[in-house]
């Protein structure tokens, strides 16, 4: 039995509130946090498998031609080596998110530097890795490859937006800016490295590997592999995080998948560091520019945001710039466009928040340029245009908590409202200063399935592909069902990541949560509905509570309302014609102080605080990491992550965790969050929204903006390193 | 990473004779070589674990200190004496990688780590260091990290380390075992080498000779700094770094042992600074003329040329720092 939902309606019921367990948005800990710790999670590489090969991958050193040969004989007796595959249906590129079918398939086309071009499978890792070290391969290299985006002629990206007369309206105005931005490649830099277990019993394919969603990724690797997705079997129990970067099969799964067919035996293949730098997926570098114009009441009069971005040809995907800004401020005469450079570096795709990531951060450094230039309050300039509904298609929010954040931010933080006038503060050799942005991430959903189960002992068990990429998805679903049928939280058991389990949506865009979280709710509905046929009581009767259900005069535990069988009910969700009638998005604000050494231009982040509306909060230990983690990623984009790729032949140069410098335990101050009570009808059915990504959407800025106002450096370029503040930095 | 014998070391000139052939290489904490041999950057046939020889002590020597080549950063870095009497030895370790790294690296591995050039790391590349006759990838790419002095046009590496530049200020000594019980003693000063046309050679040690320890003179006092320039505030190698060891009498400097990190192909020590500084009242504009000095023959490859004036803003914040002038 399953109970089903297309939502095209907004659920104002809040049934969430009404239950009785309590559960529901209370900081508890992880059921997987102590696996986790103490290391006994066992992740994709580490299953130990009887009779296992090991795989390497080779990679192409060049960027643009065509592998001609690859000379098996140079390998083929080296010590354990079993084979070299470089079969045509392996993948040059990791695919897109949701793609759902087979990627590019065919290694000997080069399209960038460490391109996946064959794979040599060994009985040993050490044996695989030398003998990958050593294989020879001739290719032709074209010379024409180009590397830089600002070199060849972008093509326009689809659906500009055009309203009015932008030109006309920044000529007219009060005040204006126009500004050009840059924002440089970054990668997703995961703790475990893509990897995966292909195991043919020549009749299914089964493997482990790290994936954020197995539902799309099941039908990607079946069709590559040209077999039915009933034979394929995909399973992530456990992901040392994505971050975009492992939301399509990568080339090591089809690659262990065509050597296991081919040679019978189990063959696993773990990238190395670099590799996964290399060839997985960069954030596109980003040139924006920002025209914004208001009247003399400090109304928004233009607003201008476009974008040029990059990716390899063929590739659909395109870094969604613009994404927030179509929404976050009024002003009537708008232009939104963007454009995409076709150029030989590695796929460009999904990292953390793609978009509002880079795009925020620049939309809010040019809000405090405006607001500096109006000579007001740069949170007064926000407040003052925040738009009533989407200002281009004028569809109504289903719920907006941008003023409440950027109050109750400011509040928190301490926020001075005074004039402001850069340079004012030092502390010895120390700038210090502060600056705000706000935060705005698009909301998201997808179809989900789950289903629930009241086990005979009274216990439930949730089953879902749904992966838990470290956000804590065991925690929050395990939450909703135990406060739907009234359990505690160690009574439910949360199955996920394999594909046998109902089909969920997988993580990423920060739609898991609502969406997963809504197939449980619904499959917990019908649960209850049958639970209450049982008892012979109207189900709004019905007090859930404790393993036990209660009603005006009786109660029954769990248990024996189950009775000898289990009561299984599959939940399924499905996005439904809301999105034509509302819109949806999660919104916040950030606030830091940070200190600029006078002397060497070295930026430290001293404090930080956001505050955030992402509708319900389903957990609020779980969520407020979710915030923190983003605050950080804000602190890295501001200050030090950069892809540095070779301007002569395209390679990526910093290709591990000692060169690509995220930010160190050391570079992140005290941060605060402040999550700002919302239920929003339109997001789910449970009225949560996306948290994975909204503490990263715009904090850059606030960095941007404080170093302005400690040192006087207005930069324009991030990640704003010593090197860019001590050139833009006025002499003392 | 290639197959290779392990032997552990059982007696100096026996670990001498065993690292002497091509292809042989003494191993240590391992923090730098196991990476580079895993990237197939190195790939010694044999490796000698110079751990069993215990050289690990760390002991007074005279009025000095010696630290056995074997000594741990954080066995260094902790010890009662450097952090009394050699502080700018202990804040320049500690400002390096990481307590984990930290607690293998080793003073001998520390002095011979390689350079952190991303073209010499990649072994698709070209790069003298590693493949003499390749070429430098880095001259014409990515050389944010490289050198600004004492450059070749052959290698523009640096030389990444922070504790040699400490042990440079105080003008310390790394002694040397070649076999057959002899040894010699080699300033720190004069360790590392410039790249000129043979940049593939890091530093002086002869094949089959054995670091067994460093000593540090006499203490001299005085305000002793470790200023490292770098985006991130820990778990990064210095864009710029400053050792100095500056002492004042009656007003005026009257030692002044500075040496820099982060751009050259060894840590820089420049005698004309000291002597310019002692004997001078400090002033930013005496700060500038020793800046002049540093950066006289400086060049930049572009990506870099912005450690010129960073260099010389370090100079001058360590001085100021160190003599109290406000600026
Ligand atoms: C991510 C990362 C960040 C780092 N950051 C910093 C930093 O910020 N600052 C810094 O200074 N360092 C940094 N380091 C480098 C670290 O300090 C060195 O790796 C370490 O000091 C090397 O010591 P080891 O004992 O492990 O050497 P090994 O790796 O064992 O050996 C290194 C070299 O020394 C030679 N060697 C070892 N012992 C002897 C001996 N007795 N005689 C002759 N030769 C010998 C070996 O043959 C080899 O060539 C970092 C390293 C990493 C991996
Ligand atoms: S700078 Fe030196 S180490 Fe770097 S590529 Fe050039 S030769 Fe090699």
């Amino acid at each position: 039995m399953s109970a089903h939902l297309k939502q095209d309606q907004p659920d104002d019921r809040n049934v969430l509130d009404s239950t009785a367990q309590g559960i529901i948005g209370e900081p508890l800990t992880r059921p997987d946090g102590l696996l986790k710790v103490t290391g006994t999670a066992t992740y994709s590489a580490e299953y130990d498998i009887e009779n296992c090969l090991e795989g390497v991958l080779v990679t192409a050193p060049f960027a643009k031609g065509t592998v001609t040969s690859i000379d098996e004989s140079s390998v083929t007796d080296m010590p354990g080596v079993i084979a070299v595959i470089s079969d045509q249906r392996m993948t040059p590129r990791a695919i897109q998110g949701t793609a759902g079918e087979a990627p590019i398939t065919g290694v000997c086309k080069v399209d960038y530097w460490g391109q996946p071009i064959a794979l040599v499978v060994a009985e040993t890792f050490e044996e695989a890795r030398n003998a990958a070290k050593h294989l020879v391969i001739e290719y032709d290299a074209d010379d024409d490859a180009v590397f830089d985006p600002q070199a060849v002629e972008p093509k326009p990206d689809d659906d500009p937006t055009r309203q009015g007369d932008l030109a006309s309206a920044m000529s007219d105005a009060a005040h204006s800016v126009d500004v050009e931005y840059d924002t440089e490649g970054h990668a997703s830099a995961a703790m475990e490295p893509h990897a995966a277990i292909a195991e043919w019993d020549g009749d299914t394919l089964t493997v482990h590997a790290s994936l954020q969603m197995l539902n799309y990724n099941i039908s990607e690797l079946a069709d590559a592999m040209e077999l039915e997705e009933s034979k394929v079997r995909l399973i992530a129990r456990y992901v040392g995080g994505g971050f975009g970067s492992k939301l399509g099969i990568s080339q090591e799964i089809v690659a262990g998948s065509v050597a296991a067919m081919e040679l019978g035996r189990p063959v696993r293949v773990v990238m190395s560091r670099q590799q996964v730098f290399q060839n997985v997926m960069r954030r596109s570098e980003t040139t924006q520019r920002l025209r914004l114009a208001v009247d003399s009441e400090g109304k928004l009069t233009a607003f201008g945001h476009e974008a040029l971005v990059s990716n390899l040809p063929e590739e659909d995907f395109v870094e969604p710039v613009l994404q927030s800004s179509h929404f976050l401020y009024a002003g009537e005469n708008r232009l939104l466009e963007s454009k995409t450079a076709r150029i030989h570096l590695m796929t460009a795709g999904s990292v953390r928040a793609p978009g509002e990531a880079v795009g925020m951060p620049v939309l809010e450094a040019a809000m405090d340029e405006l607001a500096n230039e109006v000579g007001i309050d740069p949170i007064k300039l926000r407040l003052n245009n925040i738009p009533e509904e989407h200002p281009a298609t004028g569809l109504p929010f289903g719920s907006h908590k941008l003023a409440e954040c950027l109050k109750q931010g400011a509040k928190a933080f301490g926020w001075d409202s005074g004039p402001r006038k850069p340079r004012q503060n030092r502390e010895g050799e120390w700038w210090i200063g502060t600056g705000m942005a706000s935060a705005a991430r698009v909301h998201n959903v997808g179809e989900a399935k789950a289903r629930v189960t009241l086990q005979p002992d009274g216990t439930a068990l949730i089953e879902t592909d749904m992966t838990d990429i470290g956000t804590g998805t065991y925690t929050i679903l395990g939450q909703i069902a135990g406060e739907m049928v009234g359990l505690p939280q160690d009574s439910v058991l949360t199955e996920l990541g394999d594909t046998r389990f109902p089909r969920g949506p997988g993580s990423g865009g920060s739609w898991g949560a609502a969406s997963a979280g809504s197939a449980v709710f619904l499959a917990c509905e019908a649960l209850r509905e049958e639970i209450a046929d049982k008892v012979g009581q109207p189900v709004d009767t019905l007090t859930f509570k404790d393993g036990v259900v209660s009603w005006d005069g009786g109660s029954s535990s769990l248990a024996d309302v189950a009775g000898d069988e289990a009561l299984a009910k599959e939940g399924h969700y499905e996005p439904g014609d809301i999105a034509e009638d509302y819109t949806a998005a999660s919104f916040g604000a950030f606030f830091t102080e940070v200190a600029v050494n006078r002397w060497t231009g070295e930026t430290r982040v001293r404090r930080m605080t956001g505050a955030f509306g992402f509708g319900r909060v389903l957990n609020a230990k779980t969520a407020r990491s979710q915030c923190l983690g983003g605050m950080v990623w804000c602190i890295g984009s501001a200050l030090t992550e950069s892809l540095l790729f070779d301007p002569t032949d395209g390679h990526l140069a910093n290709c591990d965790l000692a060169e690509y410098h995220v930010p160190v335990n050391r570079d992140v101050p005290e941060l605060e969050v402040i999550m700002v009570e919302e239920r929003d009808p339109v997001g789910s059915p449970i009225q949560a929204k996306g948290v994975g990504e909204l503490g990263m959407c715009g904090g850059a800025g606030a960095i941007g903006n404080a170093i302005y106002n400690a040192c006087g450096a207005r930069l324009r370029s991030f990640p704003m390193t010593p090197d860019k503040v001590l050139a833009a930095m006025p002499d003392d | 990473m290639k197959p290779f014998d392990y032997l552990r070391a059982e007696g100096l000139d026996l670990a001498s004779q065993q690292t002497a052939p091509d292809g042989a290489m003494a191993i240590a904490g391992g923090t730098n070589l196991l990476d580079l041999m895993k990237l197939q950057v190195e790939s010694p046939d044999t490796l000698v674990d110079v751990n069993p020889l215990s050289m690990d002590q760390i002991a007074d020597e005279g009025d000095g200190l010696r630290i056995g080549a074997q000594a741990t950063n954080t066995a260094t870095a902790n010890h009662a004496r450097v952090r009394s009497d050699y502080p700018v030895l202990a804040k320049a370790i500690l400002a390096g990688a990481t307590q984990q790294l930290r607690n293998k690296a080793t003073t001998a591995g520390n002095l011979c780590q390689r350079t952190r050039c991303y073209y010499f790391t990649n072994i698709d590349q070209p790069c003298n260091k590693r493949e003499p006759g390749s070429g430098c990838g880095a001259i014409d790419g990515i050389a944010r990290l490289h050198a600004v002095l004492g450059t070749s046009s052959e290698c523009i590496a640096t030389y990444p380390g922070d504790m040699a530049v400490a042990m440079t200020a105080l003008d310390a000594k790394v002694e040397i075992a070649n076999g057959d019980g002899n040894s010699r003693t080699v300033p720190v000063r004069d360790f590392h080498r410039l790249p000129s046309d043979t940049p593939h050679i890091d530093n002086v040690l002869e094949p089959g000779e054995i670091i067994t320890g460093v000593t540090l003179p006499a203490p001299v006092g005085g305000t002793q700094l470790y200023r490292k320039v770098r985006e991130r505030s820990s778990y990064a190698f210095a864009l710029c770094s400053v050792a100095a060891i500056v002492d004042m009498a009656d007003g005026r400097i009257s030692r002044a042992d500075l040496a820099f990190g982060g751009l050259a192909h060894k840590p820089w020590h420049d005698p004309r600074i000291g002597e310019l500084l002692v004997g001078e009242e400090p002033s930013l504009a005496l700060y500038d003329k020793a800046a002049d000095l540093l950066l006289e023959d400086a060049q930049g490859y572009g990506e870099n040329d912005f450690k010129i004036p960073l260099a010389r803003r370090a100079l001058t914040a360590t001085l100021c720092e160190a003599t109290g002038v406000e600026a």
